[in-house]
């Protein structure tokens, strides 16, 4: 059975209670269309459980598959550095149709980033660090494609559906 | 199947039509070996891409990745440009599955090869192998255990 490797770290974006019971990390790539089927599913969730849950999003570009991949997680972390990595985590995938090399100012501009801040720190090496760290915990961790999940640090062997099936049964 | 501590028996397959790969050429390296069912079908075509994307830490062991079916080099060919692989595709296309039948991976039923993964040293002898079930990707961990453990001697 793989385990997450490091566990949930304050390096990581993190969404929700540090007393939820249940926490979720998911591996995902902004260009990968079966993250964005699971993105809105990650939603549902958030809302239906609320409180018991923690949800944690790691990268893991397929830069080879997908060209804007990496690009894309470039723009959430340095979002991130103003404080709204998951404002722009939430607009790539809701703009994951139209994505393109020309999209990422315009998404820091709607989310209201200071655009030139963006674009210097979009040039960071420690950002592209953090990146290949978040590839590098996911290839320890056993990740096979993405998205791949881990509820409570054991890998969890599905996709989106099958976790918010596995939720509302154990809830019931 | 073979294990860890056996010898990992030669091969020479084609992985284009006019260039072919020898495993002896390949002492002095470590060699890691994924077996696969067949180019285009979903789960290999996952397995294959998220190897493409770990060529780097592959080669941070010294380590050459080749994925081996039973298509022809045609067919590989068209997967490699299709998915823009950058490893080689090796044919065990002719007698059809005779190194995956060596390496004891060979699926009799549906004349495909088993899901496996082989870490060759660099002295030619096997140091982890791995089946895992036909529909599951098995990922990299494993192949990186390894291969970090090799790399400790």
């Amino acid at each position: 059975m793989s385990t997450l490797k490091p566990e949930i770290n304050s390096v990581d974006h993190i969404q929700g209670d540090d007393a939820a019971s249940i926490a979720i990390v998911e591996f995902g790539d902004y260009q990968c269309p079966y993250c964005g089927d699971a993105y809105p599913i990650m939603k549902e969730i958030e809302e239906t459980f609320g409180h018991q849950i923690r949800f944690v999003f790691r990268h893991f570009p397929l830069a080879n598959a997908h060209e804007f991949a990496f690009p894309a997680a470039i723009a959430a972390e340095a979002a991130g550095l103003q404080g709204k990595f998951w404002e722009m985590h939430d607009a790539l995938y809701e703009n994951q149709y139209r994505l393109n090399g020309e999209l990422f100012d315009e998404l820091a501009e709607t989310i209201g980033l200071d655009l030139e801040q963006f674009q210097q720190d979009s040039a960071a090496e420690e950002i592209k660090r953090k990146i290949e760290d978040d590839f590098d915990s996911g290839v320890r961790s056993g990740v096979n494609g993405t998205p791949s999940f881990y509820v409570n640090g054991t890998k969890f062997d599905g996709g989106a559906s099958d976790l918010y099936q596995m939720l509302k049964e154990s809830a019931e | 199947m073979l294990q860890k501590g056996d010898t990992a028996p030669d091969f020479e397959l084609n992985a284009t039509p006019d260039q072919k790969i020898k495993l002896k050429d390949f002492k002095g390296k470590n060699v890691i070996l994924a077996f696969y069912p067949a180019d285009w079908s979903p789960v290999c075509s996952d397995q294959m891409a998220l190897y493409n994307e770990m060529l780097k830490y592959f080669n941070k062991y010294d380590a050459q990745i080749f994925g081996v079916s039973v298509d022809s080099v045609w067919c590989h060919l068209a997967f490699e440009e299709n998915r823009k692989l950058h490893f080689p595709l090796l044919a065990d296309f002719e007698p059809k599955g005779a190194i995956s039948k060596a390496y004891g991976v060979y699926d009799d039923e549906v004349g495909e090869s088993k899901r496996a993964l082989f870490v060759i040293d660099k002295e030619g002898k096997i140091a982890w192998s791995y089946l895992s079930p036909v529909a599951v990707n098995p990922g990299a961990d494993g192949i990186l255990d390894a291969l970090e453990e090799l790399s400790k001697k």
